[in-house]
């Protein structure tokens, strides 16, 4: 049976299409495997939602601006952002499972794969964002309910938008991993990463109002990309196009990504240089 | 499209399953391999000798591409592996030396996804699953989660998803650390039964010298540096010793082995 010495070189379009199936299918199986993850990333956003907006909705008044046509609530305008950060959190967690799956010695099987290595890599972020969505659309379903009720084309146009978004934050996540060489700097990747980039950006507050409070803080929240993230899928659950935040996703989105893979190349990247997948010699 | 050996080899000499060529390897300031180079031929079994630290993963690492060679070439069946890794890597089976299997997932499952990640599609992988389980004795335990079955069995549902893709050269990092006696052996006699039998090229590495049979090649690796590499009745004989353990000793202790660097 090994003796196929008259092998076809190089992997046909359909081998391509079993190694992406494949990889998407370990990741459902993992996500439904950790019921506790699901739970976690729906309640997180749920909490900013009823109790964060509740409180502040009195505090915040919103002014009418794009893409709303009309004066909206409070938990109307950071739907969009809790959509966004249900994204990043699980790009960073997609993050940490490379770190785990690193650390555990389930990555070299990935890595061992005759395919590409830019190539794999993107398959485990396209997992990833799958992932993301079917987060995002239970999260929509729920606050459906406490009245964040987007006009019903909206559910369809915001697709691409977290497509692309869920794509730029995995990558994200992607190039924070190949960065980390143990599990427990994670904690501080969150610290460093999550949170400054979730409040220097406008899913809390219009940026209009931050540039009132400070223009330097204004500038930082405008070249964030979560910012472009929300934004884009703000515009997109109304049906409408944030020119801008999608040339920013969709830099973002191929800048983070060369640099993921650049740093998973055995030859350039840093995980050799860290001593490798699996951190040992 | 063919298997030709590249150009400047011999062509009525067989392509080796592994040709490492020059390899040296360095970790900052440490030297992990130094100028490392053999080949060894299809259809044998090689027992890679080495004491912890010896650079045995370090050379895995460089064969499955984990790692970039620094310098010099590794070549499985006249593949490159820096140069052509996707030809190399599909001929190539690895088990590594830390556990890799997805312990959350059936053993059925994780030969699937292994299976998707060499271009193989679900029923292929499931047929050819089976067979290798039922090979090992597992074919009651595809369903079970690789949590819930032992050291040895993980072991050798690890050899069998390295099969999986019909390797030609198979590469094992001491792959019987951690387990019992009688599981040591079976794995052992399984791999050998590989050779023999489906005429796998097999490169074994270990620090046991109770794991090296009088039929094998054996290549003596301390300190990155290559110290021997022949049959194993002809290392005896160099060493003019009686035991593998006695002729390891020698060697490792020995004054090639100090001028390099001592001990």
């Amino acid at each position: 049976m090994t003796m196929q010495l008259a092998q076809r070189r190089g992997f046909s379009l359909a081998q391509y299409a079993i190694c992406l199936k494949g990889i998407i299918w370990r990741e459902a199986l993992r996500f439904l495997h950790q019921r506790e993850r699901f739970v976690s990333a729906l309640v997180r956003p749920l909490v900013w939602l009823f109790i964060f907006a509740a409180g502040f909705r009195q505090v915040l008044g919103i002014s009418i601006i794009p893409p709303y046509d009309t004066y909206i609530l409070y938990e109307v305008y950071i739907a969009p952002g809790l959509i966004a950060m249900i994204q990043l959190f699980n790009g960073m967690l997609l993050s940490l499972s490379m770190v785990y799956d690193r650390e555990m010695g389930n990555m070299r099987t990935l890595l061992v794969s005759p395919l590409p290595r830019w190539y794999l890599l993107s398959c485990k972020l396209i997992a990833g964002t799958a992932v993301s969505l079917f987060q995002v659309y239970a999260f929509l379903a729920i606050a459906w309910f406490w009245d964040i009720e987007p006009p019903l084309i909206g559910y369809l146009t915001v697709i691409p938008a977290l497509i692309l978004s869920g794509l730029m934050l995995g990558a994200l996540g992607m190039l924070v991993s190949s960065l980390i060489k143990q599990l427990e700097n994670f904690a501080g990747v969150m610290n460093f990463v999550i949170f400054p980039m979730f409040f220097a950006s406008s899913a809390l507050y219009p940026l209009w109002r931050v540039q009132e409070a400070s223009p330097l803080l204004y500038d930082v929240c405008r070249m964030n990309p979560f910012t472009h993230a929300t934004e884009l899928i703000r515009f997109a659950l109304y049906a409408k196009i944030n020119w801008e935040s999608l040339a920013v996703v969709c830099g973002c989105l191929a800048v983070f990504m060369v640099g993921a893979i650049l740093a998973y190349d055995p030859s350039r990247g840093f995980v050799a240089r860290r001593g490798g997948p699996g951190g040992e010699t | 499209m063919t298997d030709d050996p590249p150009a400047g080899r011999p062509a009525v000499q067989p392509v080796p399953a592994l040709a490492v060529e020059g390899v040296s390897h360095a970790y900052g300031r440490r030297q992990a391999l130094a100028d490392v180079t053999f080949a060894i031929a299809p259809s044998s079994f090689t027992v890679l000798l080495g004491l912890n630290g010896a650079g045995k993963s370090t050379l895995f690492s460089l064969v499955t591409r984990l790692f970039a060679t620094q310098r010099g070439a590794i070549r499985i069946f006249g593949h490159d592996v820096a140069r052509e890794p996707g030809e190399a890597l599909r001929i190539l089976g690895v088990v590594f030396q830390p556990r890799t299997l997805d312990l959350d997932l059936s053993v059925m499952q994780n030969l699937i996804y292994h299976a998707a990640l060499h271009g193989i599609g679900k029923r292929e992988a499931r047929e050819r699953a089976s067979s290798e389980l039922a090979r090992i004795g597992l074919a009651d335990r595809l369903h079970d989660k690789v949590r819930d079955v032992s050291g040895g069995q993980m072991r050798r549902v690890e050899i069998a998803r390295a099969l999986l893709h019909r390797p030609r050269l198979l590469v094992l990092d001491e792959p019987t650390v951690g387990l019992d006696i009688k599981a040591r052996a079976d794995i052992l006699a399984h791999v050998r039964g590989l050779v023999a039998q489906e005429g796998v090229c097999v490169l074994w590495a270990t620090h046991l010298v109770d794991e090296i049979a009088d039929t094998d090649d054996l290549i003596v690796l301390h300190q990155g540096r290559m110290l021997a590499h022949a049959p194993v009745p002809d290392v005896l004989a160099q060493t003019a010793e009686k035991s593998a353990r006695a002729a390891f000793t020698r060697l490792t202790s020995g004054p090639e082995c100090e001028a390099g660097s001592p001990t």
